[in-house]
């Protein structure tokens, strides 16, 4: 019967059953992007717009039309509806891309101007804001502190309260727990800030210190270390708790060796990534830690300094040095961060459950 | 060591939902008791029910008695964990801990109940893994992964780890359901080793299974889906599958059922 059809004289070419059809050649997104761009140069250029962005936008635009247009024409429009899929995940990638890399890279050129050991190793202690010199040292200690402080407040807490949500909870009170947790992730850094400042500082007297800024930290982390921490501890195979149950071994000590380490790759890293995110907060810093030019290596007493707000303060100065120093002390701050991802990842990989023969 | 069970008027829920229904039966010790019946007949739940792993599904309640010699398993005083340690289990699914080596795999039921003595804990993780038939094959790499075995290995694995504590009764839900036929081979010859340690039931739906390895055959099952699965009939195997009392096991097991 096929054969038939085949053998015959070719009058009706489009035939619905043929399984091969024209093919754009492999080549030709980055033809078509290559082209793009250079339109999108040259209409920029043409009509004098001075911002590059609208040159990218046009680029872009271009990119996606030319592409649904040279497949419509070619291969037919459910293939040209595939490329624009395809070529629309590209172009919002290299959106989301480019202020990445741009970011990184003013950081990095403007930060290591003054960047060195001098730099890490000093506190701005006798150092005139308009005058070159001084360093972050005392802005590092403090941040290490106040994070560490706080991740040693809000990790513990927030796992518990994780372990409780997904291997005790189930009830009207697992609802709640859920629920002001979702409304703590919400909470703007300030408020956080302004709570203890109203309890910790006011109320009860205490006067600025690394620890008071560390519990507003600790109260922005505890809800990303819930969520992180549930998220992989669902993801534990229930066959393995089962599994561990019916050995015997009681509840908790079936979370503590069985549960708790199967997810330790994932909940390390999600501690680490609420790690990163509040070791970048200003807000609360600012109201409870004061800021300080002095090393003081004691975050229960006395104003400290940290990253952020060190970085703060230097631009808010606005002399070349000043600047210079802001960026500088922005680029240690990336740099802290990633160092700690870094550390998260490696830790995951390590602590993973190994399939290896 | 092996005890007798005995079941009597024993119904279990899954919330609202009766799953099974007045089952009453006795298993004998040293014994293995094959379970069959169609999917949904409430054969794993009634073999969750025999050591309490029923009530660890959310909304999972018993009604009834389990008899362990003369102990009731849901009598007021008595500790599930405790009954867990006197009634192993033995999973569809191969499932070693993913984090722990071999050893620790075996070694894990004892190690977590903080029971044991150092100096044993080696002759007893070789003493399990020699009863499990697995000894030959892993005792070079006792310290890698478990998850890197095959299959059936890992199965071999996972009842190492429940002989380990010394049940007293071994319950298997369908164990060679994810094993191809040697592996099978291996560990229905293992049933036929342990059996004369350990009373085991096991829960198949190959029916030739359970013609080869169980002394005794309960055909459960449910009027219609939605229903709760009953125990049609128990008697020696033989009997079952030569001559059985009830039309309705006659007919599932000669395939001539719905």
């Amino acid at each position: 019967m096929s054969h038939a059809i085949q053998d015959r004289p070719v009058t009706t070419v489009k035939r619905a059953s043929s399984l091969s059809s024209a093919r754009l050649p492999r080549w030709s997104p980055i033809a078509i992007a290559a082209g793009s761009i250079a339109a999108g140069i040259g209409i920029g250029l043409g009509a004098g717009w001075h911002s590059k962005v609208q040159w990218g936008m046009i680029a872009a635009l271009l990119f996606v039309l030319t592409t649904y247009a040279v497949t419509t024409k070619v291969e037919g429009s459910r293939q040209a509806k595939d490329r624009v899929a395809t070529s629309l995940v590209w172009v919002c990638f290299i959106l989301a891309v480019v202020p990445l890399l741009s970011l990184a890279w003013v950081t990095i050129s403007k930060g290591m101007e003054v960047l060195d050991p001098y730099f890490l190793g000093h506190s701005m202690n006798g150092v005139l804001d308009a005058e070159a010199g001084g360093g972050v040292y005392h802005a590092l200690l403090g941040t290490i502190e106040q994070v560490a402080i706080a991740t040693v407040i809000a990790a513990p807490i927030g796992l518990l309260t994780a372990v409780y949500l997904v291997e005790y909870g189930g009830g009207k009170l697992a609802q709640a727990v859920t629920f002001f947790v979702d409304v703590m992730t919400g909470i703007p850094s300030i408020v956080a800030g302004l709570f203890i400042l109203a309890t910790w500082n006011l109320m009860l007297g205490f006067g600025p210190s690394g620890f008071a800024g560390a519990m507003a930290l600790a109260i922005l982390m505890m809800p990303v270390v819930v969520r992180s921490t549930e998220e992989m501890l669902k993801l534990v195979p229930n066959e393995l708790r089962e599994a561990s149950l019916a050995l015997g071994i009681p509840k908790w000590r079936t979370i503590l060796k069985v549960v708790l380490p199967t997810a330790i790759g994932g909940i390390t890293t999600g501690v680490m990534l609420a790690v990163a995110r509040i070791t970048g907060e200003t807000a609360p810093v600012l109201l409870l830690v004061f800021g300080t030019k002095l090393i003081n290596p004691n975050p229960f007493e006395g104003a400290q300094s940290s990253l952020p707000l060190y970085v703060y303060e230097q631009y808010a100065v606005g002399t070349d040095a000043a600047v210079s120093r802001a960026w500088a002390a922005a680029l240690v701050l990336i740099a802290f961060v990633m160092i700690l991802n870094l550390v998260a990842r490696g830790i995951a990989r390590w602590k993973a459950p190994k399939t290896g023969r | 060591m092996a005890k007798r069970i005995d079941v009597s008027g024993l119904s279990a829920y899954y919330g609202a939902h009766k799953a099974i229904d007045d089952i009453s039966m006795t298993v004998e010790p040293r014994s293995v008791t094959a379970f069959i019946g169609p999917s949904g007949c409430g054969k794993s739940t009634f073999l969750r029910t025999l050591n309490r792993m029923h009530e660890v599904t959310p909304g999972g309640r018993v009604e009834g008695k389990v008899m362990l010699d003369d102990e009731n398993l849901y009598g007021s005083n008595v500790d599930p964990v405790a009954v867990r340690r006197t009634v192993g289990m033995v999973f569809q699914r191969p499932n070693p801990f993913p984090t722990m080596s071999i050893f620790d795999n075996v070694a894990a039921g004892l190690r977590l109940n903080g029971k044991y003595k150092k100096s044993q804990l080696n002759d007893i993780v070789e003493k399990s893994l020699k009863g499990a038939n697995l000894w030959n094959e892993v005792k070079d790499r006792l310290n890698k992964p478990g998850s890197g075995l095959s299959g059936g290995q890992q199965q071999r694995l996972c009842i190492a780890r429940a002989i380990a504590v010394e049940p007293d009764v071994l319950l298997m839900d369908e164990p060679c359901s994810a094993l191809d036929p040697i592996s099978t081979l291996a560990i229905e010859d293992l049933i036929g080793e342990l059996k004369e340690r350990f009373t085991i039931v096991i829960v198949t739906h190959n029916m030739q299974q359970a013609a080869r390895v169980s002394d005794r055959t309960a055909f459960f099952n449910l009027a219609a889906v939605g229903q709760p699965g009953k125990l049609i009939e128990l008697d020696d195997t033989e009997r079952i599958f030569s001559n059985p009392s009830v039309q309705a096991t006659e007919d599932y097991i000669s395939g001539r059922f719905g």
